[in-house]
């Protein structure tokens, strides 16, 4: 993972100093409210129904043990013992008191760690694959690129007053596990015909209130180029991105509205003056921002060692959790685990201080002290020895963390919803809760297979249900929750929105909704291994439609 | 309001001409932007130092046939949230290449002084007297940046590069 | 529930001026003195759309004290108990309608 040096170490130290004096003049009324705002936003500090709510960055998805242990800390010190980890690879504290924020930031600071740029209307977490740097299918780290773009971007003097948030992704693998589509910006590294190694530019997706998939503007971007062109495009938004409506402020309006091509001329005339000055990036620069990743020494070892088949043959529980929580990893002997943080009856995405302390000594025996966070508010070891993994799942099953539902229908991704977030129209955990319970049985969930269900709070779409399997989309109606309920969403390479398929369906009712869409499925898949997206695509949403409603 | 230049509130040798107003022979002035465009030839020959008060939303291409001569261009920040300001400037300073005086007009407050300090401003009339006083020390409070911008510092993929070992840094 | 902060201003009941306490975020609501309390029976109740907008004036300028503040039903019962009005206040009143995680 990446290594901080001294100027890391300074900016993240200085940026704290200055937000300790930020507090200062606002609790002493020097500033208002008005002009602290954007300024609490850019540190990651949102006013929420009950108390402040901080997001700490957790750079692509990265974070070391001690890091880890920096964030049990803060949880226990300065929170309620618990912190959530989030579809943008971060995590919220959401019990923070602003007059204890400059000592929470300091604490962090000394791990490397921070809420820069978590919120506002600036380039936010640039996230990316959460098996970066491990997975047999990249072509290379997409980190390092998160990285260089993530440096240049922290507190740019530009763009650090958008008409509106940004987000970029990055991905190195032909399966998206970054859901770049639906990003601001989303960057594909990929092989073109002569064998280099460059960029697809897509930009303009994003979800929300006005869902589009990204579009492609420069199929094919030299490596050199990256800097300056992300430069480009966002210079042509942070002019030309609308200022009056923040309905209609992010890119994504601006480039449906002018259109991909006019749009691409707009991003090329900004490009051209500066695309050989000093944003063009030479190999060696990229060589000393790579050269800060530390990467395991792995051992010489083989797969499928004879501890790792013995307890596959004599422990059914471990086997299970091992067909479904582990990975392949490129290199050979190891694996990639994941750790669900969706046990039954628990909120989505959330561990406690314990739990976290306990991930980090976990990480530092078993996966070379590295942790990875997942847009599904997963948690990942990304480089477990095959011969440790029962001791690990032993340790993780006391933990509640070896849940085998990853990527199923109870491995739920949900918003914060408004239990806490003053943006909701309904509740989203308990929903999720509920759900958890109804599909309790593994044997069932597993034979369900891959099956993801999203639940938003509001349109914001924090929990991404538009890109759902099955979307689930809080509205209010007279003072009411309700359910609208889409289908045949996807986030990856193929990405797609959901299909609404009737009318808000009221709180109570929505778990039954599910219910009665996972039966429709069952009845009318023809093969077992036919996934619910793909019976979607086969039948339609004509006979989900007549399942759900026919008795509501 | 205050003008802040070089680090210290100084005088404003500037007059802002309204729209309709005659322009004052003599003394350097700040012309708004329609009308300096509607009469450009005939306002440039003046012997004093010409500004221009350009707002947000005109592209800077604009006003380049008539940059050798202005003195100053002062860019508008109607809201201290409407960034668009720092794209202008930073196109004004490293593309156009406009030596003159570039001022941060409208809802300038401290939290943003070394933002505008790095995209290319140089002169700042500031909202607050009490911001304008501890400018010097609102602009000192980080030694490392991470990118290049207007203001020439060394960033810090470079100064990594240039001192070799990773480990080593040189505060900017 | 659309966050009321995006809401204009219409009465159609009783209702009070609530925000979140600038030190610490706790949920707060205006009194009849000018102040502020954590308890909501001791929030000032009002009926008129004048009433409410002179009163959320008043706490808006509060901002040394408050942040965030705005218009929120509450239901009053014969006996001159107050109740959140709604389920958005009803969460901010009583906290989160989960158990919480970290709960040792």
């Amino acid at each position: 993972m990446y290594l901080y040096d001294d100027l890391d170490r300074t900016l993240v130290t200085e940026r704290a100093a200055e937000f300790r004096d930020q507090v200062a003049r606002r609790l002493s009324g020097e500033l208002t409210e008005d002009e602290f705002k954007p300024l609490r936003l850019m540190n990651g500090i949102y006013l929420q129904l009950h108390a402040y709510m901080l997001r700490i960055a957790l750079p692509y998805g990265s974070l070391s043990s001690d890091q880890m242990r920096t964030l049990a800390h803060v949880a226990r010190r300065y929170d309620r013992n618990y912190g959530h980890f989030t579809t943008r690879q971060n995590i919220q504290f959401n019990w923070i008191k602003l007059a204890e924020l400059p000592d929470a930031m300091d604490d962090l600071a000394r791990a490397g760690l921070h809420g820069m740029q978590t919120s506002g209307n600036c380039v936010r977490n640039i996230t990316t694959d959460q098996w970066a740097g491990v997975a047999p299918d990249e072509i290379e780290d997409p980190r390092v690129w998160a990285e260089i773009l993530r440096q240049h971007l922290t507190l740019h003097p530009e763009f650090s007053f958008l008409p509106r948030k940004f987000k970029i992704a990055v991905t190195a693998a032909a399966h998206d596990r970054a859901a770049i589509r639906v990003h601001d910006i989303g960057l594909r590294l990929h092989r073109n015909g002569a064998g280099e190694v460059g960029f697809e530019v897509v930009v303009g997706g994003g979800l929300g209130r006005t869902p589009f998939i990204g579009k492609t503007i420069k199929p094919f971007l030299p490596k050199r180029d990256v800097l300056s062109y992300v430069e480009a495009v966002l210079r042509t938004y942070n002019q030309f991105g609308r200022r009056d409506n923040i309905y209609k402020a992010r890119i994504k309006i601006l480039v449906h509205d002018l259109g991909a091509e006019a749009f691409a001329k707009e991003v090329d005339a900004e490009w051209q003056p500066i695309k050989d000055g000093p944003l063009a990036l030479d190999p060696a620069v990229v060589a000393a921002v790579a050269g800060h990743f530390r990467y395991p020494s792995y051992e010489a070892l083989s797969d499928n060692p004879p501890e790792l088949a013995k307890a596959r043959a004599s422990d059914r529980r471990f086997a299970t959790w091992f067909a479904n929580s582990v990975t392949n990893h490129k290199a050979p002997g190891y694996a990639i685990v994941t750790l669900s943080l969706k046990p039954e009856g628990g909120p989505p995405g959330d561990a406690t201080a314990e739990q976290m302390d306990a991930i980090a000594d976990l990480a530092d025996r078993y996966s070379f002290g590295e942790i990875r966070v997942g847009h599904e508010q997963n948690l990942v070891l990304p480089h477990v020895a095959q011969r440790d993994l029962l001791a690990l799942w032993k340790a993780l099953d006391a933990l509640g963390l070896a849940t085998p539902n990853v990527g199923l229908v109870s491995d739920i991704i949900a918003c914060p919803g408004l239990d806490y977030c003053s943006l909701a129209n309904t509740r989203s955990i308990p929903v999720a809760q509920e759900l958890t319970r109804r599909f309790r049985d593994l044997d069932l969930a597993q034979s369900l297979g891959r099956l993801h269900i999203n639940i938003s709070g509001c349109i914001n779409a924090c929990g991404h249900h538009h890109v759902g399997h099955i979307g689930l989309l809080g509205v209010e109606k007279n003072g009411e929750e309700f359910f609208q309920v889409t289908i045949g969403g996807q986030a990856d390479e193929n990405a797609m929105l959901g299909t609404l398929i009737g009318p808000a369906v009221p709180y109570a009712q929505v778990a039954d909704v599910v219910e009665d869409i996972v039966e429709a499925y069952l009845e009318l898949r023809t093969r077992p291994d036919e996934i619910f997206l793909d019976t979607v695509k086969r039948v339609g949403i004509e006979p989900f439609r007549e399942r759900v409603y026919a008795t509501r | 309001m205050r003008l802040v230049r070089a680090g210290r509130i100084v005088a404003d040798q500037y007059v802002r001409v309204l729209d309709d107003e005659p322009i004052p022979d003599g003394v350097p002035v700040i012309v708004p932007a329609a009308r300096f465009l509607a009469d450009a030839e005939e306002i440039l020959r003046r012997e004093a130092p010409t500004g221009v008060l350009w707002p947000n939303n005109r592209r800077i291409a604009e006003l380049a046939p008539h940059l050798d001569r202005l003195a100053l261009v002062a860019l508008e920040f109607p809201s201290f949230k409407d960034g668009r300001a720092y794209s202008q400037a930073r196109v004004l300073r490293e593309q156009f290449g406009f030596h003159g005086e570039m001022r941060a007009t409208g809802n300038v407050l401290r939290d943003q002084f070394l933002f505008l300090m790095r995209a290319g401003f140089d002169a700042f009339e500031v909202v607050k007297d009490a911001d304008a006083a501890v400018f010097a020390e609102a602009v000192a409070r980080y030694s490392v940046f991470y990118q290049p911008a207007g203001d020439r510092r060394i960033p810090a993929l470079r100064a990594r590069l240039s001192l070799g070992t990773p480990a080593l840094c040189e505060r900017v | 529930m659309t966050s009321p902060l995006q809401q204009k201003l219409r009465i159609t009941g009783p209702v009070v001026v609530t925000a979140n306490r600038l030190g610490d975020g706790a949920v707060i609501y205006r009194t009849g003195g000018g102040q502020w309390s954590t308890r909501l029976e001791q929030a000032e109740v009002v009926t008129t759309a004048a009433a409410a907008t002179t009163l959320l004036a008043g706490a808006t300028a509060d901002d040394i004290n408050a942040v965030g503040a705005y218009v929120a039903p509450v239901r009053q019962h014969a006996d001159g108990g107050l109740q959140p009005g709604n389920l958005r206040e009803a969460i901010r009143h009583a906290g989160p309608t989960i158990a919480l995680p970290g709960v040792i």
